[in-house]
C-alpha cells in the first residue's frame, strides 16, 4: 500500500480497536488513553505531518525478502514467549500476587479514592508519574529545538537558505 | 476549510463541550476513569480542532504560542512543586500527608488533585506545542490534493 493517508486511517483504526479490546479486558482508563491518545491526537499529528511531506511512499528498490524474514522471525519469537506465560485472569500470575493485593486492600483505607487506577498512579507511584510528566515535557521541548530552532535560525542569516 | 459550512457551524457547537468533558474527565478522575493525561488529551484536541477547522492564526489568537509553552513548564513545575512543598514540610517527597497532616486522607485527595492538574496543564500543553510545530511550517501539499 502506497498511499500514505490510507496508512495513516487504518493506523488509527487499529487503535480505536484496540481501545475496544481493552475495554473488553475491563481497563476502561487504558483504553481511554488510548483512544484519545492513539486514534485521536497522534491520528491528527501524523496527518499534520504528511501535509509536510507527500501522500505517496516512494517504491524501494531493494529486495523484500529480509525484511519479510525478520518479520517472520520476531513474530514466531513472540509467539514462543507467550507460550509459558500464565493464562488470562489468573490469580497466581506473577503480576497479581506481588503489591496487586495490597494496593487493592490499603487504597480504600489509605487513600480513599475510589478508582483505584487513579490512586496507584497519582499516590503509591507518583514518582513515576512524575518521570512520565517530564518525558511528554522533554517532547515538545524535542520537537521546538528542531522545528522552531531550524526556523529561527534560518531567518537569521537568510543567504546560506537556498 | 472556509468552504465547509456544516464543519464550521459544528466545531463551534462541540469546542466548548469537549472543553467541559476534559474537565470534567480531570476532576473526576478520582471517581470514575481518566485522570490528567486523559483530561489534557481532550483538552488539547479543543484548541485543535478549532485551528483545522478555521486556522492556526484564529487558534494562536485564543492561546497564543509563548503560553502554550510556559503552560506545558507549569504543569511539571505545579508536580514537582507538590512534592517539594511534602519535603519541606518534613515528610518524603511526595508524600501527601504532608498537605493535611491531621487527616492523611484529605491529604491524599488534595494531593492527587494537584498532581492530577500538573499532568493535565503539562499534556495539554505539549499537544498543543507539537500541534502548533507542525502546523507553523508551510504545507507542500493543497487541500485539494487530499
Amino acid at each position: 500500500m502506497r498511499s500514505l493517508f490510507a496508512v495513516v486511517m487504518l493506523s488509527g483504526v487499529f487503535s480505536l480497536l484496540s481501545a475496544l479490546l481493552f475495554v473488553t479486558l475491563d481497563a476502561v482508563d487504558v483504553a481511554f488513553t488510548e483512544a484519545a491518545v492513539g486514534a485521536g491526537i497522534s491520528t491528527v499529528l501524523i496527518l499534520g505531518t504528511l501535509a509536510l511531506t507527500s501522500r505517496y511512499e516512494q517504491p524501494s528498490k531493494r529486495s523484500k525478502v529480509i525484511p519479510l524474514i525478520v518479520v517472520l522471525v520476531t513474530g514466531a519469537a513472540l509467539f514462543y514467549g507467550t507460550l509459558d506465560m500464565p493464562n488470562f485472569g489468573d490469580p497466581n500470575a506473577a503480576a497479581q500476587t506481588h503489591v496487586a493485593p495490597e494496593y487493592l486492600l490499603q487504597s480504600p483505607h489509605e487513600i480513599d479514592v475510589p478508582n483505584v487506577v487513579t490512586a496507584v498512579l497519582a499516590s503509591y507511584r507518583g514518582y513515576d508519574t512524575l518521570g512520565e510528566t517530564a518525558v511528554v515535557f522533554t517532547a515538545a521541548v524535542g520537537v521546538l529545538l528542531l522545528i522552531n530552532g531550524l526556523r529561527r535560525r534560518r531567518r537569521r542569516n537568510p543567504k546560506k537558505d537556498t | 476549510m472556509r468552504h465547509h459550512l456544516i464543519l464550521r457551524v459544528i466545531t463551534k457547537l462541540l469546542v466548548g463541550p469537549i472543553m467541559l468533558f476534559a474537565l470534567y474527565v480531570q476532576f473526576h478522575g478520582d471517581y470514575s476513569p481518566g485522570g490528567g493525561f486523559q483530561a489534557g488529551v481532550i483538552m488539547a484536541v479543543a484548541f485543535i480542532i478549532y485551528g483545522i477547522v478555521f486556522s492556526l492564526d484564529h487558534v494562536q489568537r485564543v492561546l497564543p504560542p509563548w503560553l502554550v509553552h510556559k503552560l506545558s513548564a507549569l504543569g511539571v513545575l505545579i508536580y514537582a512543586g507538590t512534592g517539594l512543598v511534602s519535603m519541606f514540610t518534613g515528610y518524603a517527597f511526595l508524600d501527601y500527608t504532608a498537605l493535611s497532616p491531621d487527616h492523611p486522607v484529605h491529604g491524599q485527595h488534595y494531593g492527587i488533585l494537584l498532581v492530577e492538574l500538573g499532568v493535565g496543564v503539562t499534556v495539554t500543553g505539549v499537544m498543543v506545542t507539537i500541534y502548533y510545530a507542525f502546523t507553523s511550517r508551510t504545507p507542500i501539499m493543497s487541500d485539494e490534493a487530499w
